[in-house]
């Protein structure tokens, strides 16, 4: 036995820790300061997360809000003197627009605009002026013997001298317009009415609405059936064996493949195998079901394996066959976790925008689609092809854009939650 | 007759289907006084499902055959023999005539379009109208024939009830043929692309400029090495030195620390930042964060550099995957026993303590698996690449550099005019391969972590 080596009683005997010693004190401050940094840390990282989340929408918000707006200059316009050819049978036939191109509206607003703010009265007014001319006379055709004054858009030039921006003259032209009350800024529905134009005063986010609604119409009928009844096969029927296995390995890696993949599938199996037109919502609608199905069946499969078995073996005890168990029992309960799970992916495909882009829906669209095989935009990608412009008029409109997709995601989302909430139950 | 009225006449036919089928079944139940093997819901079931499901068939068959009938035709026409023999023209000309036909366009910028458009519209309604007569005639066929099966006997349950077997199994292959979809449309055109180019020279060579295609060897101008450096530096290094500490160190701070109101409010609040568009954080940072890091840039000596820097994109990305790596680290701390937890505080640790050296090393697997998942994401995102970082092919350290990815290339060479046969064309799905393959892999590696882990505390 070694006398190096203390014995158990010995150590046993060892002195108390005495904690109000100097050294003892000064270990517990270190320990407690180490605490309150870590503490410290992890408000930081949340606080830091949540400000980045605060600025974004802050930034959107305050360079989107004049996207909404747009100012308007009264026009003074002796329609009279104009004596176009057109008759009030023109007028009222569906080729009124054209009747009032062909008389030469567009060259009369012109001259107007010449006559009311001087030569270079052209750049004070919007490049589209005439067509807002055209459309009060189609509302009133009686304009046309008259003299009569019309608000028109004003120019981006004119629009950015109302801000505060641009040259010096302008700013100076804008504020002497306004002083006398011929400058007005008001909402600007046609942005909410217009499509894609070249002018960001005439600029409207209806075409890639539309396009975006019709995408979505496509995608929730092929994603919403196929999933909910994937999610049926995989949780009642399937039987464990290696297909089951397989189709469950293909929707958990479908799930995490990068959505532009998706775009390659649909350029290379619906464009180019298929010869699906391109640009179509059709084609988008399908490429983003394929994206979204994944969703769909995992959050529907989760719904149903809620429910409790005793509802299902009540059902088989009454004599209910297995069809009747899942679509009369099953599915009505198992409903708000699909729906929920529905809307999440319907959410996520109304932003997307990498898939789209490589099946072609990012041409320069003016008409909104009116089938499902037009040529369309969507609204995401709408928004990447004016933040692409050089015009600084279109910051603030593709930042207006920006702030209506994420009011839709908003109410998306919102009613997610508010399902949840409400029809969930907890067995 | 339009596909739209079509499917709507299907529909009511469906419907009139089931209401008399089931009032027959009925009656048979009223008369015969006897059981029935099914309910008569069931019987109009049957009848209906007939009545539309070879209908349909026919009608998508024929939807997908009439175009080129309606072609045919239209080429007999004597105005037809003027027209380009074969190619793009004669395709455009065509289809502009469809576009006159369908009353979708008005002036015909070809007067050859013009003179074909009454043949092509004569064409397109006698075929609309056989295909419309065809189907309704096999619609009221099947139909008749399955209303003339109703008896009381008959079994019409377990055949709705097959059927609805056979969709269910349908809609669940539909996972298993997309992913082999995926998987062979870019090995299919990937093979086309390996053709012409080495598969040496993509994977390996560091030039890259499809621009200008070497023609004697087009794999010497389409190297990838920058492209999977810029990814890699992107995506997996800066993305992620941004979301793993912030990520930690949210779900810590939040499911240890925080006030239960507080975590209810907040979880929800940074769960945002995971369903913002990614096209709204690439406008984000080419606007605001890719210029404010420029000036940065500059403060620090470097008059030149870019607004499109490698830093602005991967701090961006950064923060989009803040969500995926804080609910996978929660999953993963929340998996951890209580009696660890437990033991280590009554021992007298404070709680950082107990995080840094109890929780976390229980729960590295699950945190290292979430950051596996997070950073196959950032390798797969695309619009704020695409957005803010630059096209430059670069291989360099300095995040104040442009660089450029997998997924910005894909886009740039896919969205641009070149034909679809090109060697440009056809490296998009190269690309495509290998960011499936790596994104595969790292998912696979994520998911058995996690099962390792499971197993190690089950």
């Amino acid at each position: 036995m070694s006398e190096a080596r203390p014995s158990i009683a010995e150590a046993g005997e060892r002195a108390p820790t005495d904690w109000r010693a100097a050294a003892m004190q000064r270990r517990l401050r270190r320990r407690y300061a180490s605490e309150r940094r870590f503490r410290l840390w992890g408000l930081a990282a949340v606080v830091i997360s949540a400000a980045f989340l605060a600025f974004l929408l802050f930034t959107m918000a305050a360079s989107g809000i004049g996207g909404f707006l747009r100012s308007e200059i009264a026009l003074p316009i002796d329609l009279k003197s104009a004596a176009l050819p057109v008759t009030p049978e023109q007028l009222r036939s569906r080729g009124a627009d054209f009747a009032l191109a062909s008389a030469g509206l567009e060259n009369f607003v012109g001259v107007a605009v010449v006559r009311a703010f001087g030569p270079e009265g052209g750049d004070l007014v919007a490049d589209n002026a005439w067509t807002f001319v055209r459309d009060a006379v189609k509302r009133d055709p009686s304009l046309l013997g008259q003299r009569v004054t019309i608000w028109v858009p004003a120019s981006s030039a004119l629009e950015a001298g109302a801000r505060g921006d641009g040259p010096a003259p302008m700013r100076a032209l804008a504020a002497r317009f306004k002083a006398s009350g011929m400058l007005a800024r008001g909402f600007d529905w046609a942005f909410l009415t217009g499509t894609d134009s070249t002018d960001p005063t005439a600029v409207g986010i209806w075409g890639g609405l539309k396009g975006s609604m019709f995408t979505m119409l496509v995608t929730l009928l092929i994603a919403f059936p196929v999933g909910v009844l994937s999610a049926i096969y995989l949780e009642e029927y399937a039987p464990r064996n290696r297909w089951t296995d397989l189709i469950e390995v293909s929707i958990n890696n479908l799930a995490a493949v990068p959505s532009i993949i998706f775009g390659l599938l649909g350029l290379a199996l619906f464009l180019n195998t298929l010869h699906l037109p391109r640009s179509a919502p059709l084609v988008g609608g399908l490429t983003l079901a394929l994206m979204i199905m994944p969703v769909i069946v995992i959050a529907s499969r989760n719904a149903i394996k809620a429910v409790p078995p005793s509802i299902r073996d009540a059902a088989l005890g009454v004599g209910a066959s297995k069809v009747q168990v899942i679509f009369h029992h099953i599915l009505p309960l198992a409903l708000p976790g699909v729906l929920t799970g529905t809307i999440i992916g319907m959410a996520r495909a109304l932003g997307e925008t990498a898939p789209l882009l490589l099946i072609g829906m990012r041409a320069f669209i003016v008409a909104a689609p009116d089938t499902l095989t037009d040529p369309a935009t969507v609204l995401p990608v709408q928004i990447f092809l004016w933040s692409d412009e050089v015009s600084r008029g279109f910051v603030e409109k593709t930042s207006a854009a920006i702030i209506v997709l994420l009011l839709f995601l908003l109410a998306m989302n919102g009613l997610a939650i508010y399902l949840r909430n409400r029809f969930e139950t907890r067995w | 007759m339009s596909p739209f009225a079509l499917l709507l006449m299907l529909a009511g036919l469906g419907l009139i289907a089931w209401l008399t089928s089931r009032a027959r079944a009925a009656m048979f139940k009223r008369q015969g006084g006897r059981r029935m093997h099914s309910l008569p819901s069931q019987h109009g079931t049957f009848v209906a499902i007939w009545t539309i499901l070879p209908a349909l068939l026919f009608l998508i068959l024929w939807a997908t055959l009439s175009p080129s009938l309606v072609d045919q035709q239209v080429l007999q026409a004597p105005a037809a023999a003027q027209l380009p023999p074969f190619g793009f023209e004669r395709a455009s000309i065509l289809a502009e005539a469809r576009r006159l036909a369908a009353g979708s366009e008005y002036g015909a910028f070809n007067p050859l379009a013009d003179t074909l458009a009454p043949a092509m519209r004569a064409a397109q309604l006698k075929y609309g109208w056989i295909g419309g007569g065809l189907t309704l005639l096999l619609a009221l066929t099947c139909g008749g024939i399955a209303y003339l099966r109703i008896r009381p006997q008959f079994q019409a349950r377990s055949h709705v009830e097959s059927t609805v077997f056979v969709a269910l199994l349908l809609a669940s292959l539909i996972a298993i043929v997309t992913t082999v979809g995926i998987f062979a449309s870019l090995l299919w055109e990937s093979g086309r692309f390996f053709a012409v180019a080495s598969p040496i020279d993509f994977l390996f060579g560091t030039h890259w400029s499809p621009q200008v295609i070497d023609p004697v060897r087009p794999g010497k101008s389409l190297g990838a090495v920058p492209l999977f450096w810029g990814t890699f530096f992107i995506g997996a290094v800066i993305a992620m030195v941004v979301a793993i500490p912030l990520g930690l160190m949210s779900a810590i701070y939040l499911t240890q620390y925080a006030d239960p109101r507080v975590r209810t409010w907040m979880k929800p609040i940074l769960e945002i930042l995971a369903g913002v568009p990614t096209v709204v954080y690439g406008y984000f940072a080419a606007l605001t964060v890719g210029p404010a890091i420029r000036q940065i840039a500059v403060a620090l000596g470097d008059p030149f550099a870019s607004s499109e820097s490698a830093l602005a994109a991967g701090l961006v990305m950064g923060v989009m995957i803040i969500p995926f790596v804080s609910s996978m680290a929660d999953d993963a701390i929340a998996a951890v026993p209580t009696a660890m937890r437990d033991g280590s505080l009554a021992m007298g640790a404070t709680t950082a303590e107990t995080i840094r050296r109890v929780l976390l090393p229980a729960a590295l697997p699950g945190v290292v698996a979430g950051v596996l998942l997070a950073a196959s994401r950032a390798i797969g995102e695309t619009m704020i690449v695409v957005m803010a970082a630059s096209g430059a092919p670069n291989i360099s350290l300095n995040p104040f550099e442009g660089a450029t990815t997998v997924t910005k290339q894909i886009v740039d060479l896919l969205t641009g005019e070149a034909e679809f046969d090109s060697p440009k064309t056809l490296a998009a799905f190269a690309l495509g391969l290998t960011l499936f393959c790596v994104t595969l892999l790292l998912n696979v590696v994520a998911l058995h972590v996690v099962k390792r882990y499971r197993e190690a505390y089950e």
